[in-house]
């Protein structure tokens, strides 16, 4: 079982209370009239599938309901950290080093 | 290669059987490939041995990081069955169902192939009007399904539990008494066996770290544990790790991969006569030759390449086998483990060419991919043979991502496949 820390509700808790949301950083076209059919293609369907450090989306579905991102090892299953939605991307040197809060 | 018949099994038996000799010799890579095929579990040694015995090509490599059949093909639950809603899926699942008929004879292996039907339980009206219309699509396309009622369930599955105020109403089901099981490894045992003897080389413990390609953009050849091999085609069918090697070779493909757990009992005497899945409340089952039953879980939700899987689902699995089968409430569960799914958008796989000159890809075959062994790589085999797609793989192109005409299995099928 999976304990994940959201930052929101500032809690460490089990992952039934949430819902993966894919991977995360990746924005919607700014101008979908003017996006060619590869570029939809790629926001759309195409990902990274990281075996190693990933960065995804959780939601806090039976909690206080908000999307945040997390950095995650996919092998080990270990959360490196977890942020805010709308927060760039964490320094991973920094976090490989230092285990940051909810890094359980 | 000895032939495997009575007589053998006789002389060597009088014998001690001390005298079996090795099924495929334990290869080591040489210089050059005509073909290089990534990943040694049966869709890649399928492809091998159809690729040498119906289209010449024989200077053939298959490498794996770990051992041969020891990634998906060794970890599902072994369900083979073609009653899929769409025209597409249809042929291409039902072709491989065609193939799994004779596999045994074809290979001289006995893949323990055994149509013992799988029935899909109905549990409410969604369900009941769901599965009729699977029942007719299939039937249209000449895929054997039948609707089954209550009773007949029963009288199919005895240990199926039909009481009116059980949880989980049985309502009906579909039954395709043409699907059944087979055994797993045995499936790449014996397509290793039949392209070796045709002088395919398949080399275990070689991890392909890379692919090259050339100046010009077509692929040169695999870089591996083993130093660097020029290939003049290079298919890759590595299942949860599709996306990285592919990667190397600049393609970004539409896969996240998750694992699927699976469990077994402790052994018992035979009582589950089929395959039975539920997909409302998400369990499936059958029984091993070797007693065991075999339960299947869901995919985690994450990405994920840990061979463990959650336990959170495995809870789900158990409790929903409970339900429907009260007989098995009290079995202990001998072991779990996970094989990691590579899934697509549309849970249907992608059969067939990439941007890359000579790069082929067999991927995307998520959840469901044993099944499909013999009939994935047979249309790849010809998709390599060829340099361009069968009839049958023709729609399950890389490229129905930009073009939006996807395969939409998950919308048809919810769940498990």
């Amino acid at each position: 079982m999976l304990l994940i820390h959201c930052p929101y509700c500032n809690e460490t808790l089990p992952e039934l209370e949430y819902a993966y949301a894919g991977e995360a950083h990746i924005a919607r076209p700014a101008n979908p009239s003017e996006v060619s059919d590869e570029e939809w293609a790629e926001f759309l369907f195409m990902r990274s599938n990281v075996k190693g450090i990933h960065y995804e989306r959780w939601r806090h579905l039976h909690g206080c309901g908000r999307f945040f991102n997390a950095v995650r090892d996919t092998v080990s299953d270990k959360f490196l950290t977890t942020y805010e939605a709308g927060a760039p991307r964490p320094d991973l040197d920094t976090l490989v080093n230092t285990p940051a809060e909810g890094g359980k | 290669m000895t032939h495997f018949s009575a007589f053998s099994l006789l002389k060597n038996a009088l014998t001690g059987h001390k005298n079996w000799t090795e099924q495929w010799p334990d290869a080591q890579p040489k210089a050059e490939y005509d073909v290089i095929i990534v990943g040694a579990g049966g869709h890649g040694l399928g492809a091998a041995y159809y690729l040498a015995t119906q289209h010449g090509i024989t200077n053939i490599a298959v490498i794996d990081k770990g051992w041969l059949g020891g990634g998906n093909t060794g970890r599902n639950t072994t369900i083979i069955r073609s009653n899929y809603l769409y025209d597409e899926s249809a042929r291409l699942f039902d072709h491989s169902v065609d193939l799994w008929q004779n596999l045994s004879q074809e290979l001289n292996y006995n893949v323990m192939y055994s149509n013992r039907g799988v029935l899909m339980l109905a549990h409410n009206v969604h369900d009941v009007q769901s599965f009729k219309r699977h029942v007719h699509s299939n039937r249209l396309n000449g895929v054997d399904n039948r609707w089954l009622s209550t009773e007949e369930c029963k009288e199919y599955c005895p240990p199926l539990n039909i009481s009116k105020s059980s949880r989980y109403p049985v309502m009906g089901g579909a039954l395709q008494e043409r699907a059944g099981t087979a055994r797993h490894d045995a499936v790449a045992w014996g397509y290793a066996r039949g392209a070796a003897a045709r002088g395919v080389d398949v080399i275990q413990n070689c991890a392909v770290q890379a692919i090259r390609r050339n100046d010009d953009g077509s692929v040169a050849g695999v870089d591996t544990d083993k130093g660097f091999i020029k290939a003049k085609k290079v298919a890759v069918s590595a299942s949860g790790h599709n996306s990285m090697v592919m990667a190397t070779a600049g393609v970004r493909l539409p896969l996240e991969s998750m694992p699927l757990q699976a469990l077994v009992s402790e052994p018992v005497k035979p009582v589950f006569p089929c395959v039975v899945m539920s997909n409302a409340v998400h369990a499936y089952c059958s029984q091993s030759d070797k007693g065991e039953l075999v339960i299947g879980s869901g995919t985690d939700q994450y990405v994920s390449y840990g061979q463990r899987g959650g336990l959170p689902l495995i809870e789900h699995t158990v409790s929903a086998i409970s339900e429907v089968f009260p007989i098995f409430n009290r079995m202990r569960m001998l072991r779990k483990w996970a094989g990691i799914t590579d899934n697509t958008p549309d849970r249907s796989p992608i059969i067939g060419k990439t941007p890359v000159p000579n790069l082929y890809v067999n991927c995307g075959w998520g959840t469901g991919g044993f099944k499909a062994t013999p009939g994935s790589a047979h249309v790849f085999a010809w998709t390599i043979a060829k340099d361009e797609p069968h009839p049958i793989n023709a729609p399950f192109t890389l490229d129905r991502f930009r073009t939006g005409r996807l395969i939409d299995e998950a919308a048809a099928a919810a769940v498990a496949h």
